[in-house]
């Protein structure tokens, strides 16, 4: 049995091989080199606020990629995610006295030591991805059950949605949870102790 | 499968700058680095070539979309994890401006001698 | 000619701010009615609701924010969409069951074909929306920044003052 897939390959379905569409493999290698290559400039860059700028620019690829994984939930709040995480970061950098703090200097011979270890990792990590299934055929075993009895069971078009708040609307409870408990973390870590009446006169007051 | 791998080299620059730089705010950097490719791995674990994303239109044969859907369990992880990342990054900001008030610097070496 | 009021932004960015809030509102709530549909759901209209108010504050200035939503009422409503979420799950026990069960599925009302997904949407969009919006109202104002020079000018107050 031979279906037209959406990106106009050829799927086999009763067989075991795979056909691998070279446009897409192209662009999925391209677009991860160009987040490798945007993470290794967040790193080694000692401007901090041209390191929050290029960890921004990874987020807004990696969002490109979502989408064309098939993914556009994700990819849309991959990018909404970002840019509030970009003005928190941006938030923690400048300061007034000196506006992109710059790195002093490292010790050399923990960052050698490390990048070894960071090589060895990798070829193990080589060795092991070898056991994982070959990309572009997933074994489905779990959602089958859920693409196939989503629009007849809840009535939902979106399988996603309807996975995280009907058949797994328990996780979506959990989640809100962690979310309120964080928030109201970084609340206690940041309320300090007696507030000077008469030059803050607005602030927050959460025990009312 | 190169691309497993490459997305591992992601996790590992996230992860050298967590372990290796001194300034607070570039290891939060490294944090968020490991967050983006953790993610990326979930949802390319579950990608089918021929890649129909899991939303049934209303002029699609039904058949046609279950055999050429990717996964959607991956993508429901997914989207709650990357709100999760946000929370938990928020966190961190806040005791590294904690942080600043308190000793006066960003430098992890400074506070580790600083402290008290 | 450009009149400061002392907080706030020059007028341009207030005009443009007026505008985009206007849709950023828009996109929250297509989300939230349409998300069984569309690709999207609770959480991008959470955090656009976020994004929303955030702007209204780096536009207006705290004070004219302070009036339109209190810090107080953000924290509320945060509590209001984990318990609504709550209350669904215990009216699915009581009708079917089985907590957190889609007691309301494939009854065609108004816009209600998916159940109670809907509501759900709701309450997972007030609860992200409000405590992001909480995180960045908390770093706003209880960080200090002292200010002097033309960063002063902008932020609209004395220089040497903190916040």
């Amino acid at each position: 049995m031979v279906y037209r897939g959406i990106n106009d390959n050829y799927v086999c379905f009763n067989d075991e091989q795979v056909g691998y569409d070279m446009n897409i493999m192209l662009l999925l290698h391209l677009l991860i080199g160009f987040m490798i290559v945007g993470a290794i400039v967040t790193v080694e860059i000692k401007n901090m606020l041209s390191a929050v700028i290029s960890v921004g620019a990874v987020g807004f690829i990696l969002s490109m990629t979502f989408l064309f994984l098939g993914a556009p939930d994700i990819a849309i709040t991959q990018v909404i995610v970002e840019v509030l995480s970009l003005i928190l970061l941006i938030r923690a950098t400048i300061n007034v006295d000196n506006v992109a703090i710059e790195e002093k200097g490292e010790s050399i011979f923990s960052n050698r030591t490390t990048l070894i270890f960071v090589g060895i990792i990798l070829v193990f990590a080589w060795i092991a991805f070898q056991s994982l299934p070959i990309f572009g055929e997933p074994s489905m075993r779990v959602s089958r059950y859920y693409l196939l009895n989503a629009y007849g069971k809840v009535g939902a078009s979106n399988i996603v949605a309807s996975i995280i708040l009907d058949f797994r609307a328990y996780d979506t409870f959990g989640e809100l949870l962690v979310l309120f408990t964080s928030i109201s973390g970084a609340f206690a870590i940041l309320r300090r102790g007696k507030v000077d009446k008469h030059k803050d006169h607005l602030r927050i007051d959460l025990e009312r | 499968m190169t691309l497993y791998f490459l997305d591992f080299l992601l996790f590992m620059i996230g992860l050298y700058a967590l372990v290796t730089k001194r300034h607070i705010v570039k290891k939060i950097l490294g944090v968020a680095i490991m967050e983006y490719s953790v993610n990326l791995f979930l949802i390319l674990i579950g990608f089918k070539m021929s890649g129909a994303s899991p939303i049934l239109m209303k002029d699609m044969d039904f058949v046609t979309f279950v055999h050429t859907a990717v996964d959607p369990l991956p993508q429901a992880l997914v989207l709650t994890s990357i709100v999760i990342g946000l929370g938990t990054l928020a966190l961190m900001v806040a005791i590294a401006i904690r942080l600043y008030e308190r000793y006066g610097t960003f430098d992890m070496h400074e506070i580790n001698r600083l402290r008290g | 000619m450009k009149k400061k009021n002392g907080s706030g932004m020059s007028s341009i960015v207030k005009v443009i701010a007026r505008v985009m809030v206007g849709f950023m509102m828009l996109f929250a709530g297509y989300f939230i009615l349409l998300g069984d549909e569309v690709p999207g759901g609770g959480f991008p209209a959470g955090v656009m609701l976020a994004l929303a108010y955030i702007l209204i504050t780096l536009a207006y200035g705290r004070e004219f924010v302070e009036k339109k939503l209190p810090g107080v009422t953000a924290s509320k409503l945060t509590d209001v969409g984990v318990l609504i979420f709550l209350f669904m799950g215990i009216l699915g026990l009581y009708f079917s069951g089985t907590f957190l069960d889609n007691f309301l599925k494939n009854k065609d009302w108004w816009f209600f074909s998916s159940g109670t997904i809907i509501i759900n949407d709701v309450a997972v969009a007030l609860t992200v929306g409000m405590s992001l919006y909480l995180i960045f109202l908390a770093l706003a104002i209880f960080g200090r920044v002292v200010c002097e020079g033309t960063l002063c000018r902008d932020l609209g107050r004395e220089p040497g003052e903190e916040k």
